[in-house]
């Protein structure tokens, strides 16, 4: 009796077994023979005791890895309080570039300035501008604080981007279903918030995704108006020691949630396009 | 004999005392036999030197110009003072004077082309605040209890961690024109700096300021550190340093600096 039937497979699927089979094998050797090569490679190279030595010093990563996690805390606090402001606002912003009333169009002027100035600007100069210009008009404590101030310039920066995407979100539902809703007589707000945002918001969902985590890593330019947060205590750090150890930590920890934020949103990213095929 | 004999009989032997202790150290090694000449700024400015007039040792550099002068076992009269310009001091070559004093930083790059002494001055760490702090006492008490900052690479942050211990996280910003903004916009009451720093921050930069305390310099404090500013390879140097030392131990150096840099400028120390 031939093998495959044995195994209970047709003549292809045992095929197409094999192939994979040998394709993983050679993946399995191209990737060892790779990491090999870099892990017995870069050591030779002459500058590597002293690279090693100051960004990948043990001692200084393991006395500085815990305060760089403290420090974290405050990353993710002003994160925590700057998304859902984020997303609130650049709903709002992304409804009014799409007003359709005559009588609303100052709105429309409005959301497509909004975006173009906050998109067009770098992050830190808002940051900066706001940070230190708005308090320095004189405004009592606490409402002159850095974090306050700072958050604000993220969420102008970071809900013109995130408007955009909504928009886009709002434009890929097919126009047939606002007539078709319409004319079973639903009015344009009930059209707006029943018919098109549910589709709209689940459709750009992944592309969100990416702005959260561009968003947390951005948080950390709140440190040049003064909040010690992660970005800031490993440069404390790095002067203290004379030694770059502190941002791989930085980076490690970054890393930590990044990465399986990333993966996550690529996991949306593929259900969505399974879903529509 | 009578009595005004003795008395100078005395002065001369102290004299010559003092002349054979300077021969013992620095003779022959000085410009002009006998004499020992210091240069200093053209202008010398307060409070180093007082009315651009050294002569009358009066000024922070004025003053320990004597003091090393007399520890060698100059008279004040073999005191000569030239000037010379910064730049030009810290040139390589042939100099017009046995040590210079303009407030020169030792530094690793001058080294190596000129000779410095043991530092006579380092710049202690001293605290500014911004118009609506300009009250707060020099007691560690009352700084608690301001919102500070600094610029979070230098060793301020770690003064203000280990010797104030505020009550709030301090800010920390990447240099001095952000800390300044921060005073400014009154997000912070005061900020750490060494002194000469604070002393131009609040004089030119920031208007309503202020530097109300100085802490007690110390080493670890990595600040700028003053030094007597020789030709390279100058035989004299060991004589300035041994003198220098001295000085520093009898407490002689700590008086003048008390008297200068903290009575005269009006930075008192913090309790």
């Amino acid at each position: 009796m031939p093998k495959y039937k044995a195994a209970g497979m047709t003549r292809r699927e045992l095929y197409e077994h094999q192939q994979r089979r040998r394709s993983l094998i050679i993946a399995g050797i191209s990737t060892i023979c790779v990491v090999v090569t870099i892990i017995f490679l870069v050591p030779l190279a002459p500058g590597w005791e002293k690279v090693q030595k100051s960004f990948f010093n043990g001692a200084v990563l393991t006395k500085t890895f815990p305060k760089l996690l403290d420090a974290f805390r405050v990353n993710i606090m002003i994160f925590a309080w700057s998304a859902p402001a984020i997303a609130i606002l650049g709903l709002m912003i992304a409804l009014a570039r799409d007003a359709k009333s005559p009588a609303l169009f100052p709105l429309r002027i409005f959301g497509a300035a909004f975006t173009d100035i906050f998109r067009g600007v770098p992050v830190i100069l808002t940051v900066y501008l706001i940070g230190f210009g708005i308090p320095g008009l004189g405004l009592p404590r606490p409402w002159n604080s850095p974090f306050i101030w700072g958050s604000l310039a993220l969420i102008l920066t970071y809900s013109a981007y995130v408007a955009e995407i909504f928009r886009a979100g709002i434009d890929s539902v097919h126009p047939s279903q606002r007539s078709a809703a319409l004319s079973l007589g639903l009015s344009e707000r009930q059209v707006m918030k029943d018919v098109i945002l549910p589709q709209a918001i689940r459709n750009v969902v992944p592309s969100q995704m990416n702005m959260l985590i561009a968003l947390q890593k951005d948080v950390s330019l709140l440190s040049f108006i003064g909040p010690v947060e992660i970005f800031r205590q490993a440069g404390v750090y790095k002067s203290l020691f004379a030694n770059f150890t502190p941002y791989v930590g930085a980076a490690i920890i970054f890393l930590i949630v990044t990465i399986p934020a990333t993966r996550y949103a690529d996991y949306l990213m593929a259900r969505q396009m399974r879903e529509r095929r | 004999m009578s009595k005004k004999m003795i008395v100078s009989a005395v002065a001369l032997a102290l004299l010559a005392t003092n002349a054979f202790a300077g021969g013992h150290c620095a003779s022959g090694k000085t410009l002009e036999k006998g004499k020992f000449t210091i240069a200093t700024g053209n202008p010398a400015y307060f409070p180093w030197v007082m009315d651009d007039a050294p002569e009358s040792g009066q000024g922070f550099e004025a003053a320990v110009g004597y003091a090393v002068a007399k520890e060698m076992g100059f008279a004040k009269e073999d005191v000569v003072w030239v000037r010379s310009s910064f730049d030009e001091a810290i040139q390589p070559g042939v100099k017009n004077f046995d040590v210079n004093m303009q407030q020169y930083s030792i530094t690793d790059e001058r080294d190596q082309v000129v000779d410095f002494s043991v530092p006579y001055y380092t710049a202690p760490m001293a605290v500014l605040v911004g118009a609506s702090a300009t009250g707060t006492a020099a007691t560690i008490e009352a700084l608690k209890n301001l919102k500070w900052g600094a610029v979070g690479s230098t060793t301020a942050v770690q003064k203000i961690a280990n010797s104030v211990k505020p009550n709030n996280a301090p800010l920390l910003y990447a240099d001095n024109a952000d800390v300044n903004a921060a005073i400014t916009a009154n997000q912070i009451d005061a900020a750490m700096f060494d002194l000469p720093t604070a002393l131009f921050l609040s004089a030119v930069m920031i208007e309503g300021s202020k530097v109300i305390g100085q802490f007690p310099s110390s080493e670890s404090d990595d600040a700028d550190q003053f030094g007597m500013l020789m030709e390279e390879g100058n035989p004299l140097k060991s004589c300035v340093d041994t003198a220098l030392n001295s000085i520093t131990k009898s407490g002689i150096l700590a008086s003048i600096e008390a008297q200068w840099l903290q009575d005269t400028t009006g930075v008192p120390l913090i309790k």
